[in-house]
């Protein structure tokens, strides 16, 4: 029985064991990632040097077709191909398991790619330029809708073929005691990824039939309302993907344990319990709800997926702060944290990603995420200001980190440029932190979100934006290009080494395979006894609370000045 | 290594927590209460509460209505397009259309007044927002969104379009006046 279903192999360096289906699974959905990557990046260039108002590189038609292509190749197909690598991953590989019905998983890829094709092709074409959010009744080419309906449904056969693998797992014990904390993210992850693909084909295959003429037409309120349900549970599944990175790093780098795993665990269920209707706070300054809706909608749900996040925020650098204070760094509140590698950029990466998405990102979508404050900013470049901070900092750049732990032990190479590697991370990161805070600033002065010029030319009655928005949107354009600079080097290093990188010998695959369990010394040593652990990730958090209060009040304030409003 | 481990006690529900967790967990979520109770409290309290009185209408009833307003109360027109001002009585009812790629007709209100303002689209969707106070509300075809507006400081205003709405979204602007007295 040597077919390939059987072979694994297992990397010298990390110990972790590769099936072979899995293993190419993974680097075909990691491929067309970093493909999708590098397309939203060219695009997203073109777009930021456009909105750089000083600079307004391509005009109106093709800035807004390509801002449509940046968001899908970005939000969609850059984070969902990877997402399936690290589905793929957590359970085939983690868990020791082969990984179920390969042969669906390629099925599953080929109709992504598909997908892909058909969609871009109909955003390329010019008659499909209606942002990735694509409002009725604002028409698009058909292909446009079926493109994205292939692809969510070869992400969903993912889902399914990630499932049946932990399922396999199970059967043949090839782990001992519970599933992992990283697999248990990647569960909370595809679970939520299954609900979310249900409410996007709720709304996406009857747009499709009005794009056709089928059906007459679509209500532009339930249209919102179902497609946030969509597009904004999908922002919850990017999260628990990388609070399981941010977990698996920590686990990687430091060999940190989980501080308790019943608390981290708990966190990520709540993410499955309190999103179903998070589509609300998308939709607070709308007509035709009721407040009632709005504010129960917007806390309930939101509310108490920011305390898991909170919670997450505490715990993944608490327990990198327990392991270095177990490793002898007990200096003080923070000597734990000046010792740690920041040269290496899976950590730094991880790190900036944490930190920037709790500060910038958190924060903002909270303050977003409030029924009255919601005015002050909605559709305003403040909205990409705040989601460039989680989808791109939070999401994107923990993706980058973990992509310098995977390459050599999936692709067999070692990195190549390790010096430029090194800055990486905090060229996008640090960039990305610039360039969002501007665009925030923009937003805070009014500065229009999807907008090709805000001198407005050829308007009978324009409007004059203050200096100040000009010299935002300036720092956007400078921010935003470094950041497009920082993207392109992990593309450089990850391409160029999975095809120069210097070949890593390993041993070759066979049928025999190990089984999962708890390093013996780890289990005893597991702390997860009432401690106080962890006091210098507490100073921080505090620091962290004490400037989203502020901030959050802050704005209270600013909206008790504007005109009176009932 | 842990997290990609399995958990050191299978029933991982019954480990103990850290006190730094509980710590953190309880001023959490103290912290989400208080967010929560704002909301209410601003609508008891607070003068800036977004009106959520919506209608159903379709796009000829709507501009029908603000035509008839339009035909009262113009007191001048602007620009070579001739775009009324409208100044309806301090307290009244102002309508306001959205539709490619422009907003009509043009406001003039009276500082201090509060005035039923209504809102729909007639095509695509759109977005308000009013500048420099930046307060953005969307408009949608088929719904007439009406808000009770006090302006509070004198001077001109613009009216940006803040949702895409196609290729002229970015000349979707026009003016509001606020006067005193
Ligand atoms: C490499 C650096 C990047 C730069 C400089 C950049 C720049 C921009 C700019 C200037 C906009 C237009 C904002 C507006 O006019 O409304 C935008 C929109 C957007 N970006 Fe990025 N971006 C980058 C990376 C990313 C990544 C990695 C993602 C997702 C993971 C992403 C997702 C989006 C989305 C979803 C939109 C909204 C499109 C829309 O409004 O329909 N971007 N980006
Ligand atoms: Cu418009
Ligand atoms: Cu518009």
């Amino acid at each position: 029985m040597a077919d390939a279903t059987n072979l694994f192999r297992t990397c010298p360096r990390t110990g972790l064991q590769w099936h072979k289906p899995s293993e190419g699974l993974i680097k075909a959905n990691a491929v067309a990632a970093v493909v999708s990557l590098l397309i939203g990046g060219v695009l997203a260039l073109i777009v930021v040097l456009t909105r750089w108002q000083a600079v307004h590189l391509v005009g109106p038609e093709d800035f807004y077709m390509y801002l449509t292509a940046h968001g899908l190749a970005m939000l969609a197909y850059w984070i969902i191909f990877f997402e399936i690598a690290v589905l793929y991953f957590a359970s085939s590989t983690l868990l020791k398991s082969r990984l179920a019905a390969p042969r669906w998983a390629w099925a599953a890829f080929a109709l992504m790619v598909i997908g892909v094709v058909v969609n871009l092709v109909a955003v390329f074409r010019g008659d499909s330029t209606v942002m990735f959010t694509s409002y009725v009744p604002l028409p698009a080419n058909p292909m446009f809708y079926l493109g994205l309906i292939l692809f969510a449904v070869g992400a969903l056969i993912g889902c399914f073929v990630f499932l049946g693998t932990l399922v396999i797992a199970r059967a043949e014990k090839t782990y001992e005691g519970s599933i992992p904390l990283v697999t248990f993210g990647a569960l909370t992850a595809a679970i939520i990824a299954i609900f979310t693909i249900a409410s996007g084909a709720i709304i996406l295959i009857p747009t499709f039939l009005w794009s056709v003429g089928y059906i007459k037409s679509i209500d532009p309120l339930t249209y919102r309302m179902i497609w946030w349900g969509f597009g904004h549970s999908s922002q919850q599944i990017n999260v628990a993907a990388h609070v399981s990175i941010w977990y698996a790093i920590a686990a990687i780098v430091f060999g940190a344990k989980p501080m308790s795993e019943r608390v981290s665990r708990g966190a990520f269920l709540l993410y499955i319990l309190f999103l179903q209707l998070a589509s609300a706070h998308h939709l607070l300054s709308d007509p035709g709800f009721s407040s009632e809706w709005k504010v129960f909608n917007t806390s309930y749900a939101m509310y108490l997926a920011v305390l898991a996040s909170m919670i997450h925020g505490l715990t993944v650098p608490g327990a990198i702060e327990v392991a270095q204070r177990e490793k002898g760094f007990t200096k003080g509140l923070f000597e734990w944290l000046r010792k740690a590698p920041w040269g290496n950029p899976v950590f730094s990466g991880m790190i900036l990603s944490l930190v920037g998405f709790g500060f910038l990102g958190g924060i903002s979508g909270v303050m977003m995420g409030t029924e009255q404050l919601n005015m002050l900013i909605h559709n305003t470049i403040y909205v990409p200001g705040h989601f460039h901070a989680t989808v791109v900092i939070g999401t994107t750049l923990a993706f980058m980190a973990v992509t310098y732990f995977l390459v050599p032990t999936l692709f067999k190479r070692e990195l190549i440029m390790p010096g430029l590697a090194k800055w990486q991370p905090y060229l996008f990161g640090v960039g990305m932190m610039v360039f969002t805070l501007a665009m925030m600033g923009a937003g805070t002065l009014g500065v229009p979100r999807r907008h090709w010029d805000i001198t407005f030319a050829g308007a009978a009655l324009p409007y004059e934006f203050p200096g100040a928005a000009w010299l935002m949107l300036g720092i956007v354009g400078v921010s935003g290009v470094i950041a497009v600079v920082g993207g392109a080097i992990y593309i450089l290093i990850t391409v160029g080494s999975i095809l120069w990188g210097k070949p890593i010998q390993v041993s070759g695959y066979s049928t025999e395979r190990g089984v999962l369990k708890m390093p013996v010394a780890a289990a005893l040593t597991g702390h997860g006894h009432a401690g106080f652990g962890a006091p210098g990730t507490f100073v921080v958090a505090l620091v962290f609370l004490a400037a989203f209060v502020l901030y959050y009040f802050v704005n209270w304030k600013y909206l008790s000045t504007v005109w009176g409003l009932s | 290594m842990s997290a990609i481990h399995p958990p050191a006690q299978r029933i991982w529900w019954k480990q103990p927590l850290d006190k730094i967790e509980l710590a953190w967990i309880l001023i959490a979520f103290v912290w989400c209460l208080v967010m929560f109770f704002m909301m209410p409290y601003w609508h008891v309290y607070g003068k800036q509460n977004l009106s959520n009185e919506t209608y159903r209408t379709t796009p000829e009833i709507f501009a029908k209505k603000t035509q008839e307003v339009v035909d009262k109360h113009t007191v001048r027109t602007e620009t070579e397009e001739k775009i009324p001002v409208v100044r309806p009585p301090a307290g009244g009812d102002v309508y306001l259309i959205a539709r490619l790629w422009a907003w009509w007709p043009i406001l003039e209100l009276e500082k201090g007044k509060t005035y039923r303002l209504h809102l729909s689209a007639m095509d695509y969707q759109h977005g308000f927002s009013l500048q420099p106070e930046n307060i953005n509300v969307q408009v949608l075809p088929g719904y007439e969104h009406v808000m009770n507006v006090t302006p509070n400081r004198s001077g001109e205003y613009a009216i940006v379009c803040n949702e895409f709405c196609g290729i002229g979204h970015h000349k979707m602007v026009s003016k509001l006046y606020v006067v005193d007295k």
